[in-house]
């Protein structure tokens, strides 16, 4: 595949020095990466080690406040969805990216805007249809479904066909986002043996996996990043299983622990149809870890469920949940920091049903001080706070109930590293009062702090550590599935 | 043989219904199987079918028309007096109704409003325009629009002929053009939409245009019916058009549609009024047991929906 206009050998697409921050956040810290023709990039890392970034920077879904881009040797000054897929940029997210309620062709009308005029249906059915057949010989798929009522190995397929396929604008450089999450392995096999195909024909591939077999297999060069920058990078017959493992994790950096708490009586259990069971036992800090997306929010949902039932109220509440989406399903935009933060406990606070206001402002001033909300007025709006300070009425919300068993649902997403010191001892300290923790989070460093960590990999708990067990090592080898498709 | 598709078996069961009805209104009343009687049973057809296409395509971008009734009713009296005094400058007041709705449409896409509220204020803005056009029931139907209402096709009465050529014309412009793919699109999944290159913006805007176009189509048809407008001719359609269009098939969110589903559910709610009155029920109660047609078809839908899960 030679192009006109291309410089001999340049780079199709070259990301020098990006640096992207979302707030507090650090997501890009200076990362440059050249995508030739004829190579496939394996990229891991674990969560937030900035690997979504990089690729939504590269399809020109997001730009980054520092850094240059240039397309096949020139610099380009304004990068977006429209002039990456121009140059023949394809994306496969990992949320698939179909309308459900469209037919395959209609699909395929969509996603390539060139394809319109009288006929059009023939032509598109005409590119899926050849797309589909090549990466995946044998799939059972017809060009006239509706999406919605095939099964998700189907979409995904399509979506993966739609990727690769031509109609006009050749694909040269495509970016696959754990695309065999939902494929078998003959599935994923096909696919892999197509990516290699497309890399031989003078195409380019970036493929994000957990499948570290996957990577290692396919990959013509490896990148790993973590903590927003890359932190290896080489072709890919350097790398093992073991050596991407330690090279994802930080050098040595154990925190000291005191002996793990996992003696109280069982407070609550689940017992899952596949993978180890669950258990959680009274004053434990129990910590889910694992890739995000893989089954923890789930789990967090479930768990309260079981501990709340859906028609009557209780009078007793065994469990709260702290959301880490606050935006989503944390605080009520408009109402004031005290009313966000009774909102959990208001039947202990009233009387005859109505609301004690006396009561409810002696409850905001006692948590105020405990918690540190850093406010002048308990009544001023929720939305007056940074999100550290927003994220600490959540917990206090939480902690001010009665409940003793406390589900946090990634709470620390964006918050500052004062603020987190902070929650930790506070955690800490309601654990060593006999309350449980349930808590997923991204971040290694918070598990640490736990006494028991689950690890989830494709929905299933696949590991359990305790005590001195747990490290970035254990969780991150136990996150990364390690045999080849 | 090829097992019926999910499209097929949703279309299924509002013809079932209509041919139910009909059934029934035939039994009630055997006169009303002939050329009279039909045109008479259908003679409304052709408006509430556009009001229910016009419903729909809003509909087909998760959004919801509230104002519907009130337009059609505004739409219906400048057809009664300025197009048949002025026919220019009725035609441009209709015109800018049109650009008015492209406008909120892309008013709701660019400020992600809820097209509820904003709807439901424009139908306050439309009742009050209609009554400043037309205060007292009266004027009459411009001379173009009584002929084309009066024709009396060899084959069916016109409300008949009129549905099903309004079907088809719909069933091409949303289910088989790229305009009506980019439209439901919106619906299914906007982010994709956008992701690969579309404007939403335009798509919203154009979207609420192609549903005014249909609703200004509806209330000059409903004028040349009626020969005469007033300020509430109308305002039933904005519930009956909501209902037309889940009868056939159509979901509220996600895209969801068929504009043959949507005609035949238009008529078959217009045939249930004619049902309910032949078995002598009190229009007082008349509405409550359109209702109750209503919520026996959708729960057959639902059996059906489940079914099909099951296969």
């Amino acid at each position: 595949m030679t192009f006109p206009g291309d410089h001999l050998a340049a780079p199709l697409i070259e990301i020098t020095d990006a640096r992207v921050r979302f707030g507090e956040v650090r997501a890009l810290d200076g990362v440059s990466l050249a995508i030739s023709a004829g190579e496939c990039i394996g990229l891991v890392g674990h969560n937030g080690a900035g690997k979504s970034t990089i690729v939504n920077v590269i399809n020109g879904g997001l730009t980054a406040q520092e850094g240059q881009i240039s397309a096949a040797g020139l610099p380009v000054h304004l990068w977006t969805v429209g002039v990456a897929r121009a140059t023949g940029l394809r994306c496969v997210f990992q949320e698939l990216s179909l309308c459900p309620n469209l037919t395959v062709i209609e699909n395929t009308r969509l996603m390539h805007r060139n394809l319109g005029g009288f006929g059009w249906r023939g032509r598109a059915r005409a590119v899926i249809a050849a797309s589909l057949d090549a990466i995946f010989p044998g799939h059972r798929i017809a060009a006239g479904d509706t999406v919605g009522a095939l099964s998700i190995a189907e979409r995904q397929m399509v979506e993966i066909a739609m990727a690769f396929s031509d109609a006009g604008i050749a694909p040269r450089v495509v970016i696959l986002d754990e695309p065999t999450s939902s494929l078998d392995q003959g599935l994923a096999a096909q696919l892999l043996a197509h990516v290699r195909r497309f890399v031989a024909a003078g195409g380019a591939v970036i493929l994000v996996s957990h499948i570290l077999g996957e990577i290692l297999s396919t990959a013509t060069r490896i990148v790993v990043m973590k903590d927003a920058k890359i932190v290896a990078e080489a072709p890919a017959a350097v790398f093992s299983h073991a050596s991407l493992v330690t090279a994802m994790g930080s050098a040595a950096k154990e925190t000291a622990r005191t002996g793990a708490q996992t003696t109280g009586a069982e407070v609550m259990a689940l017992t899952l149809p596949r993978g180890k069971p669950f258990v959680a036992r009274q004053g434990e800090v129990i910590g889910l870890a694992g890739l995000g997306g893989h089954g923890q929010t789930d789990m967090l949902l479930a768990l309260y469920d079981r501990a709340t039932p859906s028609w009557l109220p209780q009078r007793d509440p065994v469990a709260v949940f702290v959301a880490g989406d606050r935006r989503l399903n944390g605080t009520f935009d408009l109402w004031s920091i005290l009313r966000n933060m009774t909102a959990a406990s208001l039947p202990d606070l009233s009387r005859r049903g109505l609301v004690d206001r006396g009561a409810e402002a002696a409850r905001g001033e006692d948590w105020k001080a405990r918690i540190g909300i850093r406010t002048p007025d308990m009544n001023n709006p929720i939305l007056s706070l940074s999100g550290g300070n927003q994220q600490k009425v959540l917990f206090a919300r939480a902690l001010s109930t009665r409940a003793q068993i406390v589900l946090m649902d990634d709470p620390m997403r964006g918050v500052d590293v004062g603020t987190k010191r902070e929650v930790y001892d506070i955690i800490r300290a309601e654990a060593a009062r006999g309350r449980t923790f349930v808590w997923y989070s991204t971040e290694m460093e918070e598990m640490q702090l736990c006494d028991r960590v689950y690890v989830f990999r494709e929905g299933v708990i696949v590991a359990e550590l305790t005590g001195a067990q747990i490290s970035e090592h254990a969780i991150l080898s136990a996150s990364f599935h390690s045999e080849a498709a | 043989m090829k097992r019926l598709t999910p499209e097929a078996l949703r279309l299924a069961l509002p013809v079932m219904a209509l041919t139910a009805l009909l059934v029934s209104v035939f039994i009630l009343r055997p006169n009303a199987m002939s050329y009279n009687g039909l045109h008479l049973l259908f003679k409304l057809g052709i408006p509430i079918a556009l009001a229910t296409l016009a419903q729909m395509v809003i509909m087909a971008v998760n959004d919801l028309d509230l104002s519907m009734g009130a337009f059609v009713s505004f739409v219906a009296c400048v057809t009664a007096t300025w197009l048949v005094d002025a026919p220019l400058i009725g035609a441009l007041i209709l015109l800018a109704a049109v650009a008015v709705y492209a406008l909120l449409g892309m008013v709701i896409a660019y400020r992600n409003l809820p097209a509820i509220v904003v709807t439901l204020g424009m139908s306050f803005v439309w009742a009050g325009l209609a009554v400043l056009v037309l205060e007292t029931p009266g004027g009459t139907a411009p001379g173009w629009v009584a002929a084309l209402m009066g024709v009396k096709p060899a084959l069916m009465p016109v409300g008949i002929a009129g549905s099903i050529i309004i079907a088809v014309f719909a069933h091409f412009l949303i289910m088989r053009s790229s305009f009506g793919v980019l439209i439901r699109g919106v619906g299914g999944n906007e982010r994709s939409v956008a992701r690969a290159g579309w404007s939403v913006l335009w798509a919203r805007g154009a979207a609420y245009a192609t549903a005014a176009c249909f609703a200004v189509a509806s209330g000059i048809t409903l004028v040349g019916l009626m020969t005469s407008a007033d300020a509430n001719i109308a305002l039933r359609y904005t519930l009956l058009s909501i209902a037309g269009v889940i009868l056939g098939g159509g979901e509220f969110t996600g895209g969801r549609v068929s504009a043959i589903g949507a005609v035949v559910g238009a008529l078959t709610l217009l045939l249930a009024g004619s049902f309910l009155t032949f078995l002598n029920v009190p229009p007082d109660w008349q509405i409550g047991a359109q209702g109750m047609i209503l919520i026996v078809i959708l729960a057959l839908r639902l059996l059906l929906v489940r079914l099909e899960k099951r296969a």
